[in-house]
């Protein structure tokens, strides 16, 4: 293996250290174990406290770990408790607003649709609950490329298939609206992935600010945008928005994010 | 009878827990919710008190409360209605308002041997006909005879005339009528259908159980129907009609709008009901089931239903997450099972105190069959929301049985509605598709649609019905033969479970 990085070698070698045996370790302590210059050791341990994996008691002086390593160990949020935790503002949004809601969050190279809330006029709707949606042509889809690195790397490496006449697949554009979607903390998807309807998307993150999932909307064009004088479809409603947000806040409250 | 023009209705759910209020608009949609929870007190195993003073003082304010969420006041308020935890029992002094006891909450198991013994040579199903009812320890009626047997004089005192009985629903309208100020006494049809004290076909208390239970007339609230105008509130909400109540289940019937003959409503929490609509006919059940009256709008001819219920549902997730550790939350449980393509050949029967409907075999206790070398936790998590299914499926047949109804969909309602896989799985092993409705709080929805209904804030059933929504629907894939075996192979684990306790050791683990 080439190229490893000494200091970050250094680095795990002081949180193993610290994670067994004694647990708190003074500076000379974690020096003379890993043969290290205490000036090199003080390095590294404030560098690590920063990060907040090391903590230093207050009165001793000693090193232990960290709250943060505990932390990285549970970032995982199960989708299911995503689902529960949204299902009353879901229910609530698709109640207000009269049209499809999905919870989405980024599975391998695409959108997994965990939580459907039927358009409430009682017509024959089949629930896609596990079903999958593209990312770069659907509001869910650029909300989690807009703000998880990840699903930006996975929409880089995937094939980006042209849906509709509206479908954006140049990557430069999908960053450039990615930049806006980062800005103005929603996205929008007027037929990219389906000819007559658009859809608008928020982000749902937990407690860390991370970006969990996303909760969208789903409509025909004519209910979802305004229309222009001459006929066509205009930006999509304003008030709708409002209600997409309002709900992504909710459930992100839920989840045990701060108020923004 | 009134003049209010009020565009809301609240509706109070005191429950087993906690006591809330909500505030419904005229679409049936959410204005306000406001909740606290009540002491839970526990004098001995087994017995489980509420204390009804508390639970007043918390009514009152959780009312408050909604009001001040929703930035309304009394003037907006067209009518209250009350559901509540059913059977839960209290006596109190009429003259003082002052309780003479704790309230026995219907968990409570204290009057099982006294069950034992009304039941005399006859059996447990001795008043069934009458009330539609076993002689079992939830109900009222004999833990009315319990206290007056148990509390100092006051045996004396209720013959005096002094003391009145209620369930929960009576407590608070006479509380918020009023109380020793002129307090309306009354219950409605489904709570008083839960006392083992009143006749089903005449909704009249039947004298002669009141006799042999040992209680006096005199202490028993009026029977009124479920939707009508009891009186008017005093304090806080001062004029606003009451003109609902309900119990708990039955009230989840009437928010889910199960209006007509063969709809059904189960709601999914710790443990599960699912009551049956059966229409005008009392039907006697031969399968475990309880009658119980439905629902009675007005001078309407009363509705009944069939009920079932299981013990263990919800609480097998909490088991597997407390007592095994196999998962942190109870969501989880989906995520594991969601790792495998079926039980592989696991069963877990959750007879935990015996099984329920439609066996009642109190020598159960659970099983977990089926192992071998290949069951992984997954499997298990699987057999654990199947467990659910099948019992679920055992009612159902148990209430085709009794009825002569076939079930065409089931609509649900509770937390564990959250869990995709089981939903699905429900609707694979009925053969039916599963409804969930928009609105969740369907118990305090019916006891606001029966409340609306009653003054005239909502016309008809229609409309009502007209305000329920499809959230989401499930609908069957799981092939015939599949469905067979596996019902065949759930059948033969819970004969495994039987006859566990021996004869002489039935009142120990």
């Amino acid at each position: 293996m080439a190229g490893s990085i000494q200091s970050l070698e250094r680095a795990a070698a002081i949180l193993r250290l610290l994670a067994g045996g004694e647990r708190r370790l003074a500076l000379s302590d974690v020096a003379n174990a890993l043969g290290l210059a205490k000036g090199t050791a003080h390095g590294i341990l404030r560098t690590l406290q920063q990060e907040g994996f090391v903590e230093q008691d207050k009165d001793s002086g000693k090193y232990q770990l960290g709250a943060e390593l505990l932390r990285l160990g549970q970032s995982y949020l199960d989708v299911h408790e995503l689902r529960a935790r949204a299902l009353v503002w879901a229910d609530d949004l698709a109640r207000a607003s009269g049209e499809t809601v999905y919870l989405g969050v980024l599975h391998q190279r695409g959108v997994l649709i965990v939580h459907h809330v039927f358009r409430p006029d009682d017509t024959r709707q089949v629930l896609e609950v596990g079903s999958m949606q593209p990312l770069h042509s659907t509001a869910l889809g650029k909300v989690l490329t807009a703000f998880d690195p990840v699903a930006r790397a996975e929409l880089v490496e995937s094939e980006r298939e042209a849906f509709t006449a509206h479908t954006v697949t140049d990557l430069d554009a999908i960053d450039a609206e990615a930049a806006v979607v980062r800005e103005r903390g929603w996205a929008q998807a007027v037929e990219e992935t389906w000819t007559g309807v658009a859809s608008i998307a928020a982000l749902i993150q937990d407690r860390r600010r991370n970006p969990v999932g996303a909760v969208a909307l789903n409509g025909p064009v004519e209910r979802v945008c305004t229309a222009e004088p001459n006929g066509t479809a205009g930006p999509v409603r304003p008030e709708l928005v409002v209600s997409v947000r309002e709900a992504a806040r909710a459930i992100s409250r839920d989840l045990g994010a701060p108020r923004f | 009878m009134t003049t209010s023009n009020g565009q809301y209705i609240a509706a109070i759910d005191q429950g087993t827990t906690s006591s809330r209020c909500i505030v419904f608009g005229a679409d049936g949609r959410i204005v306000a919710v406001d909740q606290q929870e009540h002491s839970q007190i526990f004098p001995q195993p087994g017995w489980v008190e509420h204390d009804a003073e508390e639970i007043w003082t918390r009514v009152q304010s959780v009312v408050s409360g909604a009001l001040a969420k929703a930035g309304l006041t009394r003037d907006d308020i067209r009518a209250i209605g009350i559901t509540n935890q059913r059977e839960t029992t209290v006596l109190w002094d009429k003259n003082t308002g002052k309780p003479v006891h704790n309230a026995l909450v219907w968990q409570d198991t204290r009057t099982e041997d006294l069950c034992k013994e009304l039941g005399r040579n006859v059996g447990q199903d001795r008043f069934r006909r009458e009330t539609g009812l076993p002689l079992a320890s939830y109900f009222a009626g004999p833990k009315i005879r319990w206290l007056l047997d148990n509390v100092d004089g006051l045996r004396e005192r209720a013959e005096r005339g002094e003391i009145l009985f209620g369930t929960m629903d009576t407590w608070v309208i006479w509380n918020l009528t009023g109380g020793v100020d002129g307090g309306k006494h009354v219950t409605d049809v489904t709570n008083a259908s839960r006392t083992m004290l009143m006749n089903l076909h005449t909704l009249q208390w039947d004298e002669k159980i009141a006799e042999s239970m040992g209680v006096p007339l005199s202490v028993l609230p009026e029977i009124r129907s479920s939707a009508e105008v009891y009186g008017e509130a005093v304090g806080e909400l001062a004029g606003v009609p009451v003109a609902s109540a309900l119990g708990d289940q039955q009230a989840a019937l009437f928010g889910q709008t199960c209006f007509d003959i063969g709809e059904a409503k189960s709601t999914y929490g710790t443990g599960t009901f699912l009551l049956l609509n059966t229409g005008e006919k009392v039907v006697n059940s031969y399968h475990g089931l309880l009658t119980t009256v439905g629902y009675r709008i007005g001078k309407e001819a009363p509705v009944y239903a069939l009920e079932g219920s299981i013990a263990v549902t919800g609480s097998l997730v909490q088991w597997l997450r407390d007592q095994l550790g196999i998962i942190s939350t109870a969501a989880e449980i989906e995520t594991l099972a969601s790792t495998v393509e079926d039980n592989g050949g696991a069963y877990i029967v959750p007879a935990f105190s015996g099984l329920f409907a439609p066996y009642w075999r109190s020598d159960a206790r659970g099983v977990i069959t089926g192992l071998t070398r290949y069951v992984t936790k997954g499997h298990l998590a699987r057999a654990v929301l199947e467990a659910t299914a099948w019992q679920t499926r055992e009612v159902v047949d148990a209430m085709e049985k009794d009825s002569g109804v076939t079930l065409s969909a089931l609509k649900v309602d509770g937390g564990m509605t959250s869990n995709n896989l089981l939903m699905q799985n429900i609707a694979d092993v009925l053969d039916v598709p599963v409804e969930r409705p928009f609105v969740a709080e369907t118990t305090a929805l019916g006891a606001a649609y029966a409340a609306g209904l009653a003054v005239g804030f909502w016309p008809d059933l229609d409309t009502l019905r007209a305000n329920w929504h499809r959230a989401a629907e499930w609908t069957p894939r799981m092939d015939e033969a599949t469905r067979d075996r596996e019902y065949k192979n759930w059948l033969k684990a819970v004969e495994r479970t039987m006859g566990w306790i021996e004869e002489d050791q039935t009142t120990g683990q």
